[in-house]
């Protein structure tokens, strides 16, 4: 019989802090009424102001840099150059290959040369004028075809990686009565358009080391890079997180971090920097502009056999994650389909254009891109509906991929895509002027307009890969009732500080929380807030602490009353169950506190083999995209009308936050299709303000039907929930880009899509708006 | 910093502080000024004149609408203006965004100069006066003598915009602007189109496509000849293309980060097109 009874069972519990629930953001209204304290607004009264005098050529050589001008001027406390550094000169994310400041040479524009502290902006601002640095302009490497061999522009060598994958049957394709289409495909340069610009401050603790508030995504291996380029102890290098407004990739790598703590020990005053947009843009790395040929073989039925596939990615001057970006580029090649034959060449290399690395799909954006427009136009070569040609290929459980990696955990690639493509639309017709292409512009009037549709898959890895194996830990404590967790997991947005609660409300059944701030001080390292990682590690982490913190205390309980620890329960802050009803409070019983601390780790992975071959990944994910789109093809603008996704999600945590992942990285996904580019002429860009980087408005992005979330929860995954982030960035731009192509006629083989490509392109093989009617 | 409550204030402090910067809206000068662009030692604020805001008819007929220069572009699409001119309503509602809008004004763009700048193309199209005033005195200019190149007016120290003429013409009027975004996006090719009925002319301006806003004089002669301006017959397809060569002829168009001069010069011919044929749809037809 169960010790608890009725009245307790039915007493209701706070709803919104459980597993399952739309909790909502603990500082969502604190954002949207503007107190949520980001790293831009971080204050000290004795604070001086940082600022970067960066290369204004792509590629130079330095041949003097004299800083005595800037020196003079009254309210100047510091100008920093490389000569300034105590330890090691460079960083950088995989390997230091970055100077902090340059010294001889400069490799892309925005490369910093100098810092300078000072009493105030304006001071800044003139001291960096003032600095003279002597440049002797070089001719740029500026096309990454030509980089292979070229000169080197750095010690490591232009090739930053080259993956030759080879799977299955090399000779598949032998046969003559294969049908194989072939493309060329490009993606320009897109970047994660964060609102908060880079900004931090640094505390000098008067005893050679310093504290660090900044905006990050990963603060332990920042901790680690600002220290080995200071030359001190990491642990005399504190970081500590302050409100990020956004990241998608961009704050993985070093900007403002080691800059504000030179700075702060040079003039043992606290510095603040916040870069403007405009430096942003050069403060960040962006994601890699890609070139891909791509052949796919298949039998005259359908089922594909081999594909073959030339990725070349523009790494930019420095490395950052280009190293793992076209490892991902090159294993989720052939998307999420059973192919039993591949040849796939992923080379990323060095440039002197802007340097690239992480963003949001890291790698995978790009080869669905291309692989998505394969399969569209796979299908037309064999007469078969695209749908059905998807769904004929699609990988399931317990198949291997082109690594040679079989998929033991669930991958639900029907189900998305059925779900996607059957899902009634609820698009009307561009009635309303605004909603048609052109929008506000009011250019086109109805018989301007066709319409398109497609749908695209999207497949990625979860959590780093290729022996990549790092960790999170938590740390739960109870004490008189209040549960603090500690971990240094970057919030980023992506709302870990939402689900922490729900954990412990879920384990440990009480809303009394409190989220330390997460900082290198206090605990080990979460690992970074990416590759969709921190619900399953951090999460994880948190998950792991709670249940030994509710294990001790109901063992203290079945202590103390002796009884088993089985016949308790937590209810509402309380310990039920007890033979003689009493119902303990959590702070009674913890007056004396309870404690664990957790290092999570996930299944360990492999490193590829020189054929690419290795079971490198966790665990897999699988989205569909389905777009509509209008377009006005005389003068080459696109309304997306109206987008519908399914997602393989594991199990669904928050459904609100589900739903925001979904929507702002299926927005990425639109601004890619039809807009968002670094435009990069002589390896100068030339739109770094969001004036002409231009992201969705909501008039261009259409309404996002969720047609299904499939969840079929994943083993090993905290409560069986995959990470979402990133899916909805991958799937979605081709998706909207096949859409196009559907009511244009023409191939697209690039984007962003540019008005010119659609209106300016031959007329033959367009389809015209009378001949679509 | 003044802020100034009259068009005297405001002049009279422009003649004591001739550095100072005019601030009106603020939504082109304070995204110079926080760029460090334009250095900023005083200011002469001129949001709250009240006589420099709103519109009123001027004439025997109120032929005539004169719109002060402190009126924004949000003012600018409420109806009954948009009824009088609404080219200008039309190309106000595409000015960035309802933020922006509330606060830029007719009198900020025109002083910025910008080949982008949304409102000009319809008041070179409607021929419109400008207003200046300072110390000395008032003067007025036609729109093409005030903006005489790339951000660049015909504005003397001291001197203020303070008002825009332009006619109130019996006929539509069309203003179409391309971008690569549906809303708050800079043009890349814009063009306004006015028809005045009772002197039977087409006038036809464009943005974007050069320094300043250019007329298609061409373009128009060709049409004032060829049209049925009491709306029954809609102009043949020849006419049309015929138009918007013209037009297309008359742009200067060049290459940028925005654009290809390739695109501007196709783009404008395409907009021509169409709205010449929403100008005149015939009497099947009737005018969206
Ligand atoms: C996000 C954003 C989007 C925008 N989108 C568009 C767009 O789509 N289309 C477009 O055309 N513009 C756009 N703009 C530019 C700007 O909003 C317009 O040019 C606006 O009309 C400027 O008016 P303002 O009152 O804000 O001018 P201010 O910024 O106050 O002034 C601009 C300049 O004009 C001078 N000035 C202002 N009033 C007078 C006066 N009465 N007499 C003399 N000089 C004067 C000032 O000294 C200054 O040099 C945009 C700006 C932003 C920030």
């Amino acid at each position: 019989m169960s010790m608890v009874d009725t009245a307790t069972v039915q007493r209701t519990e706070t709803p919104t802090t459980r597993i399952g629930d739309s909790a909502a953001r603990p500082d969502g209204i604190p954002k949207v009424t503007g107190d949520f304290v980001f790293s831009s607004d971080l204050w000290h009264d004795q604070m001086l102001w940082g600022g970067t005098l960066r290369s204004p050529h792509a590629s130079a050589r330095i041949r003097q840099i004299n800083i005595g001008p800037a020196l003079a001027l009254p309210g100047v406390h510091a100008v920093l150059t490389h000569e300034d550094i105590p330890g090691s000169p460079d960083f950088g994310l995989d390997r230091p290959d970055q100077p902090v400041l340059a010294r001889d040479i400069v490799r892309y524009e925005g490369e910093p040369v100098v810092v300078i502290a000072a009493d105030h902006p304006d001071t800044v601002r003139r001291a960096l004028a003032a600095v003279e640095v002597d440049y002797e302009p070089t001719k740029p490497l500026l096309d990454p075809t030509l980089a292979e061999d070229a000169p080197p522009i750095h010690p490591d060598g232009n090739v930053i990686r080259r993956i030759h994958l080879r799977h299955g049957d090399q000779e598949a394709a032998s046969r003559s009565d294969l049908v194989s289409v072939e493309g060329t495909y490009e993606v320009g340069m897109q970047d994660q358009a964060f609102m908060g610009p880079e900004s931090g401050l640094a505390i000098p603790d008067g005893e050679g080391g310093v504290d660090l508030a900044v905006a990050t995504q990963w603060l332990h291996t920042d901790r680690d890079q600002v220290a080995a380029c200071l030359g001190l102890p990491a642990e005399r290098v504190r970081l500590t997180l302050a409100g990020v407004g956004g990241a998608f990739g961009a704050r993985e790598d070093i900007s403002l971090h080691i800059h504000l703590c030179l700075l702060a020990l040079h003039t043992g005053r606290p510095v603040k920097m916040c870069y403007s947009r405009d430096e942003s843009f050069y403060g960040h790395v962006h994601r890699h502009p890609a070139r891909m040929w791509y052949r796919h073989y298949a039998t005259s039925t359908g089922d594909l056999v081999r594909v073959e596939a030339r990725l070349l990615f523009d790494g930019g001057a420095y490395a950052s994650s280009s190293h793992h970006v076209i490892a991902n580029a090159t294993c989720f090649a052939a998307g999420p389909y059973r192919v039993p034959s591949a040849d796939i060449e992923g080379v990323v290399v060095r440039t002197d254009n802007p340097p690239c690395g992480a963003m949001r799909g890291f790698g995978a954006v790009q080869s669905c891109f291309a692989h998505e427009a394969q399969m569209d136009r796979l299908a037309a070569a064999l007469k078969m509906d695209p749908v059905a040609l998807r769904r004929q290929n699609a990988l399931a459980s317990g198949d291997v991929i082109i690594t040679g990696q079989r998929i033991t955990g669930t991958l639900p690639v029907v189900e998305v895509l059925d779900a996607c493509a059957a899902h009634p639309s609820a698009a009307g017709g561009p009635n309303e002027p605004m909603s048609r292409p052109g929008g506000a512009g009011r250019t086109a009037d109805v018989e301007h307009i066709v319409r398109g549709e497609a749908v695209a898959l999207g497949f990625k890895n979860l959590m780093f890969s290729e022996g990549f194996d790092d960790s999170s830990e938590a740390r739960c404590v109870m004490h008189s009732g209040l549960v603090t967790v500690t971990t240094a997991c970057a919030e980023v947005g992506q709302g870990f500080v939402t689900l922490v609660r729900q954990i412990v409300g879920e384990v440990l059944r009480t809303e009394e929380v409190v989220l330390e701030p997460a900082s290198t001080n206090s605990i080990g390292s979460a690992g970074s807030t990416s590759a969709s990682r921190q619900t399953w590690m951090s999460g994880g982490a948190v998950q792991l602490a709670c249940e030994a913190v509710r294990r001790d205390l109901l063992a203290r309980v079945a202590d103390q009353y002796g009884v088993l620890v089985d016949d308790l329960a937590l209810l509402d802050g309380r310990v039920v169950g007890l033979p003689n009803g009493e119902e303990p409070t959590l702070a009674s019983l913890t007056v004396e506190p309870i404690e664990a601390t957790i290092v999570h780790q996930h299944a360990p992975t492999l490193p590829l083999d020189d054929c690419g071959q290795g079971d490198a990944h966790v665990s897999f994910a699988v989205s569909a995209h389905r777009a509509i789109v209008d377009v006005d093809p005389d003068l080459g603008l696109v309304k997306v009308v109206e987008l519908t996704t399914a997602q393989d999600v594991g199990r669904i945590l928050n459904p609100l936050q589900a739903l925001g992942q979904l929507e702002g990285g299926a927005a990425q996904g639109v601004g890619l299709a039809v807009m968002e580019e670094v435009k990069v002429v002589d390896g100068l860009i030339r739109n770094p303000s969001f004036t002409d980087y231009l992201i969705p408005t909501a008039l261009d992005m259409p309404p996002l039907e969720v047609a299904a979330l499939i969840e079929q929860p994943e083993p090993g995954a905290p409560f069986g929930a995959k990470g979402i982030g990133e899916a909805p960035t991958i799937s979605s731009t081709p998706a909207v880009a096949g859409a196009i192509r559907a009511a244009t006629g023409l191939d697209l083989p690039r984007v962003p899509v540019r008005p010119d490509d659609i209106a300016l392109a031959s007329r033959e093989g367009r389809v015209s708006p009378e001949e679509a009617r | 910093m003044t802020i100034a409550t009259s068009i005297d204030d405001a002049c009279a402090a422009m003649k004591a502080k001739p550095d100072a910067l005019v601030l009106a809206g603020g939504t082109d000068l304070m995204v110079e000024v926080n760029r460090g662009i334009r250095p900023i030692n005083d200011v002469v604020a001129v949001g709250r004149i009240p006589e420099m805001r709103g519109w009123s008819r001027e004439g025997a007929r109120g032929e005539v609408l004169r719109i002060g220069a402190g009126t924004t572009c949000a003012d600018l699409t409420e109806p009954t203006i948009a009824s009088l001119v609404p080219a200008l309503a039309q190309a106000a509602r595409t000015v960035g965004s309802p933020q922006i809008r509330n606060s830029a004004t007719l009198g900020g763009n025109l002083a910025t100069a910008s080949p982008a700048g949304d409102t000009l193309p319809v008041l070179a199209a409607l021929e419109a006066e400008i207003e200046l005033r300072s110390v000395e005195g008032i003067r007025r200019l036609p729109l093409d003598e005030f903006v005489v190149g790339v951000k660049d007016n015909a504005l003397v120290p001291g001197e203020l915009i303070v008002a825009v003429r332009v006619p109130v013409l019996d006929g539509p009027q069309e203003f179409l602007k391309v971008g690569t975004r549906n809303a708050m996006v800079i043009a890349v090719a814009s063009l306004a189109l006015v028809v005045d009925r009772f002197g039977k002319t087409v006038r036809v301006a464009l943005g974007s496509v050069a320094p300043i806003p250019v007329r298609a004089i061409e373009a128009e002669v060709l049409v004032a000849e060829r049209l049925d301006f009491d709306g029954e017959v809609p102009p043949d397809s020849d006419l049309v293309d015929q138009f918007a060569g013209l037009v297309a002829d008359a742009a200067r168009p060049i290459d940028d980060h925005r654009g290809t001069a390739a695109y501007r010069r196709h783009a404008v011919m395409v907009i021509a097109g169409r709205a010449l044929r929403r100008a005149f749809p015939g009497s099947s037809k009737v005018v969206e």
